[in-house]
């Protein structure tokens, strides 16, 4: 078996007593769909955070393409190919569609620290940027200013831009998160499209989208990661039916 | 000889740094729970210290004199609030700076405008008036042991009031989680009015208190708004335990240091080049020791947990 | 690859192309401006009057640099003013007159300033960084107050304004009003340039969403920090420019007020867009010129001793205009223009 690209070792955070992430050991696979599911409020975006260099971690060890990355900060890791999307949508609403990924290809080539030259109208920016957003479907809405696209568009955005930094591991946190039937199927299809050429730890509630998509899935619970294994024996698994599909289904 | 101008000079520091800490208690509890910075909160000073000359003129004793200008600069505090501030709570910290920068830019002239420009001066009171002798033949000022006593007093009433009631109990939760409180069903809206008015009122309490020590004059909040600043940005923002050690730490280094740089950079340097470096050195103190507090802490010595 | 929707090819962005004619009247006026002066007959006050405007528009850009494109709300920017006129001063004071030293010393000075001072102030956020500028100018302040051997509190008259290569024409009030003119459109070009730059994209977007910029590799801190500098370095040279048409320089350059109403003129003007800050120091300091006989003319039902003492004490007005401003005039002038020619 290849050597996991992202590898962790009993990870863990706590706010006083109570432990968001306890214990979290996982590897994935280079090219692998990775999802994590589990009920809300058992720590999964907390554990983005921890990935990402978001948050820092109290104990464990975060490995990265071979690297111990544990305290990295987050520019650093994005620089060696970690990219997040956020849950609640982060963008630069000021900015056009084409300039908010024209920023994360510029963080990925070149310097930055240039104080000449219109960064606006640079095709070595704007090209590469362009193509990302073709990728996520909005080509079309380039020139809008992302503060004015509608919440799925703004989904998609997120997805073109963390594409932009050029990831070997792309962490997505919802995804799916409140947009509407079109654009979470148009969304879908983005994400198949990516499988494969990029390794992808998805977070996500829409069970159709995660059992569709991953090749593995973890379930996680108060915390603690009860199993990792294929979606169909995941499915299967007793532990988590009481745990945590059970819990839904009874709701 | 240098003994005893360090005993002096450390109650001098003492009660700099007592007045700072009333100043910087309100301070801290507003910016702390309300997320606003009230750059105006050194006119309430200076307000404290013009309505005690007009109050114990008018009725001829420092005690009435102050009966009357507590509430009164609680008033006026509440007043600002009502008008101004509350406007301002859900604006950005640059709205609020320049806001409350231009109610200061008002009430300095404003004093002018209605006491004129020349500085007022406010008699000790009569029972306090005189010296004691702390140390063999030193002698020390009853008003400035009186103004240490009242800092004190307030500094503990303050403590209880914060850790042993319930609005001290909000002001606490406010200041690490301001969603919490009003989600609690909590009139925010009520609970920034105390604190607010409370806070002026401490300051305005500290500004009466110099009045008979120092001239009041426009413009007196100005400065020692700044240092107030310095204080609650050393003790933490939103802690009052902090507040209170930063304000000791500044009043004691500020003094001190003014009267001993010079004297130490001796040993290093000769008379002349250390008096000349001393008395540079001496007023940048605080804000060397700020910058280095926040260099390895940079929320202060007391962050408040968010 | 089958895409859902075409594949667009990158649009030509129309904006910053778009050449804004704002600035353009506004330095055209200036340029102007020293012939009407002279037709005016009070040519001395006119030009040193617009003089002052200049290198206070000079000063209150480097400030929207920072303030308006990054977010850093700096309260302890006159320190950089102080540094380039003390830099003149204490310079000419040991006989070294020319500006093409006296220059490169201050600008020098201010970019160590501000390394220094900014490295340890954006370690910090929000009100922190606030307060922790406003310190470090204290700081300067009172250090200024205390170089006796350059007049301590009361500061020191120079003996000459700047030479430049030896030749003495800055005596020449128009002259130096040519000068002042040429160093405001020169950083205006130089920040003009900054903001459209790849660099300036990231200092915007730091200040749009710092979080999301961390996200995709940015490290705010070293964007902020070159702004910072660069930004002092240009209040710096203001400093120079106000040392040399006062003649004089005195602690009174760099108190926490004048950092205040750098601010002031600023936001008065329209955040974020440079010519808004030059528009915004005029205005101000037009204000300024004129509220007195302004507050005398509009007080006439008043009595006589109420009258005058409004008058004396004029400054009480920029209290209640700037509270309004704030509450009110969101975008300053600039919004007020822009809102204009939209209809």
């Amino acid at each position: 078996m290849a050597e996991p690209l992202l590898e962790l070792r009993s990870l863990r955070k706590a706010y006083g007593a109570l432990a968001v992430t306890d214990d979290v050991s996982l590897s994935i696979r280079p090219g692998e769909l990775h999802a994590i599911i589990g009920p809300n409020g058992a720590g999964k975006t907390t554990l983005i955070h921890q990935i990402s260099g978001m948050l820092p971690s109290d104990s464990g060890q975060i490995l990265f393409d071979g690297e111990n990355v544990t305290h990295l900060s987050m520019p650093q890791r994005v620089r060696r190919g970690l990219a997040r999307s956020f849950q609640i949508t982060s963008i630069l609403p000021g900015f056009s569609a084409l300039e908010n990924v024209a920023l994360a290809v510029q963080a990925r080539h070149g310097s930055s620290f240039r104080f000449f030259g219109n960064a606006a109208q640079e095709q070595a920016l704007n090209e590469p940027a362009m193509q990302h957003l073709n990728t996520v479907g909005l080509g079309g809405r380039a020139s809008i200013p992302a503060g004015l696209l509608s919440h799925g568009e703004k989904r998609q955005l997120e997805l073109a831009i963390a594409l932009a930094t050029e990831p070997k591991l792309l962490l997505l946190d919802e995804p799916l998160a409140g947009t509407g039937h079109e654009e979470s199927l148009r969304v879908v299809e983005t994400l198949r499209r990516l499988k494969g050429r990029i390794t992808i730890v998805l977070i996500e509630h829409d069970m159709d989208a995660v059992f569709s998509l991953a090749d593995r899935v973890s379930v996680v619970v108060y915390g603690r990661v009860i199993a990792t294994d294929t979606p169909e024996s995941v499915r299967a698994n007793e532990d988590v039916r009481t745990a945590y599909l059970g819990e839904e289904e009874t709701v | 000889m240098t003994a005893t101008l360090l005993l002096i000079q450390t109650l001098n520091g003492l009660q700099f740094g007592l007045i700072l800490f009333l100043i910087a208690a309100g301070l801290t509890l507003v910016f702390g729970v309300m997320d606003f910075i009230n750059l105006a909160h050194g006119v309430q000073y200076m307000i404290g210290a013009y309505l005690i000359a007009a109050f114990s003129a008018w009725t001829g004793s420092f005690g009435w004199g102050l009966v009357l200008a507590l509430p009164t600069a609680l008033a006026f505090g509440l007043l600002l609030e009502v008008l101004i501030f509350r406007h301002l709570y859900e604006r950005d910290h640059l709205d609020q700076v320049l806001a409350t920068f231009g109610v200061i830019l008002f009430l300095n002239q404003g004093v002018k405008f209605v006491w004129g420009a020349a500085p007022l001066s406010v008699p000790v009171p009569e029972i306090l008036s005189g010296s004691v002798e702390i140390a063999d033949g030193l002698l020390y000022p009853v008003y400035r042991l009186a103004i240490i006593a009242a800092g004190l007093l307030v500094a503990a009433l303050l403590y209880v009031l914060v850790n042993y009631t319930r609005v001290g109990m909000l002001v606490r939760a406010g200041a690490t989680n301001p969603q919490m409180v009003s989600a609690l069903g909590v009139n925010i809206k009520r609970l920034f009015m105390i604190v607010f008015g409370f806070g002026a009122m401490l300051a305005g309490f500290a500004g009466a208190m110099v009045a008979p020590i120092l001239s009041v004059q426009p413009g007196m909040g100005d400065n020692i708004l700044i240092l107030a600043f310095v204080v609650i940005v050393i003790g933490g923002i939103g802690s009052i335990r902090g507040a209170f050690l930063a304000a000791l730490l500044i009043g004691l280094v500020d003094t001190i240091g003014r009267s001993f740089a010079p004297n130490l950079l001796r040993l290093v340097l000769d008379p002349s080049a250390a008096s000349q470096t001393g008395r540079a050195i001496a007023p940048m103190l605080i804000y060397i020791f700020m910058a280095a507090v926040l260099f390895f802490r940079p929320s202060g010595l007391f962050p408040v947990k968010r | 690859m089958t895409e859902l929707t075409g594949t667009q090819t990158a649009p030509a962005p129309s904006s910053g192309m778009r050449i804004d004619i704002i600035p353009i009247i506004l330095f055209a006026a200036f340029a102007a401006a020293p012939l009407l002066a002279s037709a005016s007959g009070a040519e001395g006050y006119v030009l040193s009057l617009l003089t002052r405007v200049m290198i206070f528009g000079l000063a209150a850009m480097s400030l929207d640099l920072i303030l308006g494109y990054g977010a850093l709300v700096s309260f302890g920017h006159a320190a950089f003013l102080g540094i380039g006129a003390y830099a003149v001063g204490i310079l000419a004071s040991h006989g070294v007159e020319d500006a093409l030293i006296q220059i490169p010393v201050a600008l020098a000075a201010s970019a160590l300033f501000a390394l220094a001072t900014g490295a340890i102030s954006l370690r910090t956020k929000g009100v922190y960084f606030i307060m922790i500028t406003l310190a470090f100018a204290q700081m300067l302040f009172f250090l200024a107050t205390s170089l006796g051997p350059y007049g301590g509190d009361d500061g020191m008259t120079l003996p000459t304004r700047s030479l430049v290569a030896g030749a003495g024409f800055l005596e020449n009030d128009y002259a130096f009003y040519a000068a002042t003119l040429l160093c405001l459109i020169g950083a205006y070009l130089l920040s003009r340039a900054i903001v459209t730059s790849r660099f300036g994209r990231v200092l915007r977007g730091t200040k749009e969403n710092a979080v999301r910029m961390e996200a995709i590799g940015f490290q705010p801190f070293r964007f902020q920090l070159a702004a910072y500098v660069v930004s002092g370095m240009i209040a710096g040279l203001a400093g120079c420019l106000m040392a040399n048409q006062a003649e004089f320089i005195s602690p009174a350059f760099m108190t926490w007020q004048r950092s205040g109403e750098l601010i002031f003129m600023v936001v008065l003007g329209g955040l974020g867009s440079l010519h808004g800050a030059i528009i915004g120091a005029a205005a101000f300091l037009l204000l300024e010129e004129f509220l007195p006989e302004m507050l005398h003319a509009a007080s006439f039902f008043l009595n006589d001793d109420v009258r005058w003492r409004l008058t004396e004490n004029w400054q009480m007005a920029f209290g209640p205009i700037l509270i309004l401003i704030v509450l009110f005039a969101r975008g300053g002038i600039m919004g007020v223009l822009r809102r204009g020619s939209h209809g």
